[in-house]
């Protein structure tokens, strides 16, 4: 079902606000990764505001969806999410990174209330995710595991040895989406690691692509019922992205992966993001 | 103390560079952290002799041993977490297993990779590569030692295990006198009540410990053991003789490291009563570097704490 006019102009509303409290939070701590955050703010809200089955009330619901952060950087983004959806106080996002927190820099399944699985590492998203899927056909439960993993990500080889066991396995209960923001840690995926034609590459290993603008609540929207109504094979939707979206002087640069705000860039990058402070 | 203080990995980033100006042999590898390690900084000067192979560990270490086998000098740089955990095979099956002259510099070791929390920190690293036949262990304390410990590793002909830190430390090592020399333990400070072997960053703290000490009236013998395998034997029994007590002192699990090592010496060669002083089987968290080793024990305060127990339990 498509995604009504206020529900669109809800979800674009809160993706700002979620943008501008991230800076703030960032800037505040001083340390973090903002570029990841910022290029998955319409996905993972998009998923929490309107797909998700999942209840603060009944964290451990069995039956729940599974969400899993497979590019853990972006954590104060996810952590941002879950507290808005009532997960946890919001007061607790201060504390993010600072000792005694249960906001650890990268998800912590055991410390966190709502992350359903350790992740910083990368690579080890998908495969978690697909053992998820496969309890949830053994079981005959019918909860979907969603898995967000970075484009750079994509290089360890685990993704593929995962991808390959998923379409083996007719994962159809199981949805990657990348965040591809085509910038990783040392600089553009163009210099560090070429990727040529993801979409391609994943339909080689026998996914069904569904290729999307990532900043678009709609699209992504209308992606996941999409994936939800194909039998038989897992799909992955490619969401382009922008890294650091929202902020001029973070986009598509990779020195904004994970550094710290300065007073300058803060108020510049506030005032972007229609706020004065 | 010194005041002057400078990130471990900037050192090590400089070194490397100025060994691939003088050894055409020297080549690097890096997993999409080279911002991080700063082997950037080699990159940049020696592009072609430089291999960013994505965020793929296990493929980057497996391909430093390829260089090896025609005669390259590969220095292969990850996070410690990373080097151990994703390139784990390789380094044993390829690397240990045939002696092949790779350089592995695991960067962002122990707490050092604060904020980023328990899975950044490496904190089973050196248990691991001290565990393979072949392989040599060196922890760098400070400034001064990171460069002359890569130096002498980009000599050294074998497979070594190079143990860095991201944080800015102070220097403590006098460069115009300290000798550095893989497989040599070295006595810094004098003293004959008991001896602190540290390794790492955790050698700064054991000098402020014994200067706590020594204001107790303690007088603290401490021994930097930047190689941890193969490790000097003979400087640990005399200390052990001479002193009659010991505490290790590393930024890793009180299981398999430093702690191990020298236990694992004394217990044949000079059995005295032993404290180790490390992370204490538990996962680590985010947080402040300094604030999150004193919650975990890997200060001087508790290094004293240490020594006044193992003193207690001396005859
Ligand atoms: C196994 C592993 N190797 C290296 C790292 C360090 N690291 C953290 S993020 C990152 C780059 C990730 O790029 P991408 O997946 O594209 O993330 P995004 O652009 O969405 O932030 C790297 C190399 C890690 N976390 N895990
Ligand atoms: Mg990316």
């Amino acid at each position: 079902m498509s995604l009504s006019k206020a529900r669109k102009d809800y979800l674009e509303g809160l993706c700002q606000r979620l943008r501008q409290d991230l800076i703030k939070l960032l800037y505040s701590i001083q340390t973090g990764h903002p570029g990841g955050s910022l290029s998955s703010t319409e996905i993972m809200t998009t998923l929490y505001f309107e797909k998700l089955r999942v209840d603060p009330k009944n964290p451990k619901d069995p039956n729940r969806d599974r969400f899993i952060l497979g590019k853990g950087h972006a954590a104060p983004m996810l952590y941002q999410i879950l507290s808005e959806r009532g997960f946890f106080p919001q007061d607790d996002l201060a504390t993010l990174r600072q000792l005694d927190s249960h906001l650890q820099g990268h998800p912590c399944a055991k410390k966190t209330c709502g992350v359903e699985l350790s992740t910083g590492p990368l690579g080890l998203g998908l495969p978690a995710g697909l053992g998820m899927a496969m309890a949830a056909r053994l079981d005959n439960k019918d909860f979907r595991t969603y898995v967000l993993m970075g484009d750079g990500e994509l290089q360890e080889g685990i993704v593929w040895e995962a991808a390959m066991s998923a379409a083996k396995f007719g994962a159809d209960n199981l949805l990657v989406i990348v965040d591809n923001n085509g910038v990783q840690l040392d600089g553009t995926v163009a210099e560090i690691m070429p990727m040529g034609d993801i979409a391609a590459k994943w339909q080689a290993f026998g996914w069904n692509v569904i290729s999307i603008d990532g900043h678009c609540v709609e699209a992504v929207s209308d992606a996941i019922d999409l994936a939800a109504t194909v039998k038989g094979k897992p799909t992955v939707i490619v969401a382009k992205t922008v890294k650091g979206k929202g902020v001029s002087f973070m986009e598509g640069n990779s020195a904004w992966h994970g550094k710290p705000i300065s007073k300058d860039e803060y108020v510049n990058a506030m005032k972007e993001l229609g706020v004065n402070v | 103390m010194n005041a002057v203080k400078k990130a471990i990995r900037d050192v090590y980033g400089d070194t490397l560079a100025q060994l691939g100006r003088e050894n055409p042999d020297i080549v690097a590898l890096d997993a999409d952290v080279g911002s991080s390690s700063k082997s950037i900084v080699f990159g940049k000067e020696f592009p072609k002799r430089y291999f960013n192979v994505g965020v793929a560990e296990a493929n980057m270490v497996a391909m430093a041993a390829g260089l090896a086998t025609a005669g390259k000098i590969p220095f292969a740089n990850t996070f410690a977490a990373f080097m151990v955990l994703r390139a784990a095979d390789p380094v044993r099956s390829l690397i240990a297993y045939t002696g092949l002259n790779v350089k592995l510099a695991g960067t962002y070791a122990g707490l050092s990779d604060s904020y980023d929390g328990a899975s950044h920190h490496a904190i089973a690293d050196i248990a691991f590569m001290r565990a393979l036949p072949n392989m040599t262990v060196v922890s760098v304390s400070d400034p001064v030692e990171a460069e002359l410990a890569t130096r002498a590793v980009a000599e050294f002909k074998g497979p070594v295990y190079l143990r860095l830190s991201r944080a800015e430390v102070p220097v403590v090592l006098d460069k115009a006198t300290y000798k550095f020399e893989i497989g040599k333990g070295v006595t810094l400070r004098e003293g004959n009540d008991l001896t602190i072997v540290a390794t790492g960053y955790m050698l700064v703290k054991a000098l402020e410990a014994a200067e706590i000490l020594a204001d107790k009236g303690i007088r603290a013998r401490v021994v930097n053991i930047h190689t941890i395998k193969p490790i000097d034997r003979e400087l640990l029994i005399a200390s052990a003789r001479e002193t009659g007590a010991i505490v290790t002192a590393e930024e890793h699990n009180v299981y398999g490291g430093l702690g191990s090592a020298v236990a694992e010496v004394l217990s044949q060669g000079c059995p005295v009563p032993m404290e180790v002083v490390g992370v204490n089987d538990t996962f680590t968290e985010s947080g402040d570097y300094e604030k999150l080793l004193a919650k975990y024990g890997l200060s001087a305060a508790n290094i004293v704490a240490h020594a006044e127990k193992v003193l207690k339990r001396k005859d």
